[in-house]
């Protein structure tokens, strides 16, 4: 890979062992993923912010970089917290606290495009929360490779990211088509779409057809659900996302996804009311329209759950929500909306025995950690709950 | 025998080599404290790692398994030298931080553990005991 002068004196050590290490990370990606060259990026997001997942190991690294004086070098936010018992939060905050000497703005949310972080087309990024990756690249047409947590740490260190992958023109067209005979309107239709191409597909680039979203909220499901039960990190649809007009380049296979297929999904996580102790929305984390959404259920239905509800969102839309008034309308009714924070990066093996949720991702991730499952919409799980 | 790979990290290192002829995950299949291979899928579990010259074909798991790497290193539990057949994200991220000599493009399927091997990572190369 070729460096500049600069380049090379930041591997050399010139500035300090923090960049050093950085730039090894990258040029060490950069010659595996066979890049030309470093490109700039214009924001960093962040993974590997929960203790759960970090660590003391996680931990121990990241006091070891701060105190070698790591900054990063553009605009960086992060992935959601965890929660937990008091001696995981002191931990969790120590975490936080090392984030921010980096100067990392500590905003934890794997929607970082709904306030902090909200990229344009065609900009280079180095994000590594698999969600936002795929609603960057897909929805928006920003570019950015699934980053793991230390290789976005490191190019949010540089200000650069090793040019491969889905930064390069020829890696975005489709590599598939996928024509959906199946009739998919609800947004849990979206997200259990998603769910059946991420298991079907692989890390293939989709290009789908047949499908008419009313929100970008429905391609924001059904991308995260790809995302987790796959490795899929971009798709397009047909008259929809931004980059679709050029995106099929050559003769391609075209699979289809029948009724049954989508129906089969939404089969496996029908797990009874009696078997949920919670739900579950706001994975990736809720939109202020869908905040509103489940707001105005609420108030239709008229009576307390005796489930509780707990909504995850960025600190942004849940400060719009307190000031709207949605905040209180939905602890009326049992509901909570918690900031920063995520139960699928948090250890909640035991706290509950099933959730019930309109997420993919989060029906294939607790189905995971061994929980009952009821996948549903936002609609049916409030109208149909104890 | 000598095989030629190529670098991802330099340094040199000998040792006896530890070979996994599966995919390895650090992130829960291997532990920190003591260089023990946890992994059930793996076909080295129980055995330790430390102090060893590892090879495997390539890592998988979650991204966080770097830190794992690194932490084997700070609790003196790290190999002296990774060898891959084909290098990722993790693994290389792990061995850098960790300052391990790293080295990918080797056919691990003609490794066997046991065997004493000196590995040159900043030529790529690695010499195998018959």
């Amino acid at each position: 890979m070729y460096l500049t002068k600069e380049e090379e004196l930041v591997l050399a050590g010139e500035y300090g062992y923090a960049l050093q290490k950085a730039m090894e990370i990258l040029v060490a990606l950069g010659d595996i993923y066979g890049a030309d060259r470093l490109i700039p990026i214009k924001s960093a997001q962040i993974a590997g912010v929960s203790y759960k997942n970090l660590g003391e190991a996680g931990l121990e690294f990241l006091r070891d970089f701060v105190n070698a004086g790591a900054r990063v070098s553009v605009y960086t936010t992060l992935n959601p917290a965890g929660i937990g018992d008091e001696e995981f939060m002191e931990k969790q905050r120590e975490v936080l606290e090392l984030y921010r000497k980096m100067k990392v703005e500590v905003t934890s949310t794997c929607t970082p495009y709904y306030g902090a972080n909200l990229p344009k087309f065609g900009d280079n990024l180095a994000w590594s929360e698999s969600s936002a990756v795929i609603f960057a690249n897909s929805v928006i047409g920003a570019r950015t490779n699934r980053e793991g947590g230390p290789s976005s740490l490191a190019a949010a260190i540089v200000g650069k990211t090793p040019n491969y992958g889905l930064h390069l023109e020829e890696n975005r067209k489709a590599t598939v088509i996928v024509d959906v005979q199946a009739k998919v309107k609800t947004s849990v239709d979206y997200a259990a779409l998603g769910y059946h191409l991420g298991r079907a597909l692989g890390n293939d680039v989709p290009y789908l057809r047949g499908i008419k979203p009313k929100n970008a909220e429905f391609l924001k499901g059904m991308g995260a659900a790809m995302a987790a039960s796959g490795s899929i990190a971009l798709y397009h649809v047909d008259g929809e996302t931004p980059e679709h007009k050029d995106a099929i380049a050559d003769k391609l296979e075209t699979i289809t996804v029948e009724e049954g297929e989508v129906k089969a999904v939404r089969e496996q996580f029908r797990d009874d009311w009696s078997d949920i102790d919670m739900i579950l929305i706001g994975c990736p984390h809720a939109s202020l329209q869908e905040v509103k959404e489940i707001a105005e259920l609420l108030a239709m239905r008229g009576r307390p759950l005796k489930v509780p509800l707990f909504i995850t969102a960025s600190r942004a839309v849940k400060a719009l929500a307190d000031a709207l008034g949605y905040t209180e309308v939905i602890e009326r009714y049992n509901g909570r909306i918690m900031a920063d924070s995520c139960f699928v990066v948090s250890p909640v093996k035991g706290w509950y025995r099933g959730i019930a949720t309109n997420s993919g991702k989060s029906a294939f991730y607790f189905r995971s950690f061994g929980f009952n499952v009821r996948l549903d919409d936002a609609e049916n799980l409030i109208k149909e709950a104890p | 025998m000598k095989l030629k790979g190529r670098k991802i990290f330099g340094g040199k290192a000998e040792g006896e080599l530890i070979v996994s002829q599966k995919p390895l995950s650090f992130l829960g299949g291997v532990d920190p404290e003591t260089g023990i291979v946890t992994d059930a899928e793996s076909d080295i579990r129980g055995q330790s790692i430390a102090g060893k010259v590892l090879a495997f074909p390539r890592g998988k798991g979650s991204t966080v398994g770097s830190y794992v790497i690194y932490a084997l290193k700070k609790n003196g539990k790290a190999p002296k030298a990774i060898i891959v057949g084909e290098a990722e994200t993790i693994v290389a991220t792990g061995a850098i931080i960790a300052g391990i000599p790293m080295v990918d493009g080797i056919d691990v399927s003609k490794l066997k553990s046991g065997a004493r091997a000196r590995v040159d990572a900043e030529k790529g190369e690695v010499e195998v005991e018959e």
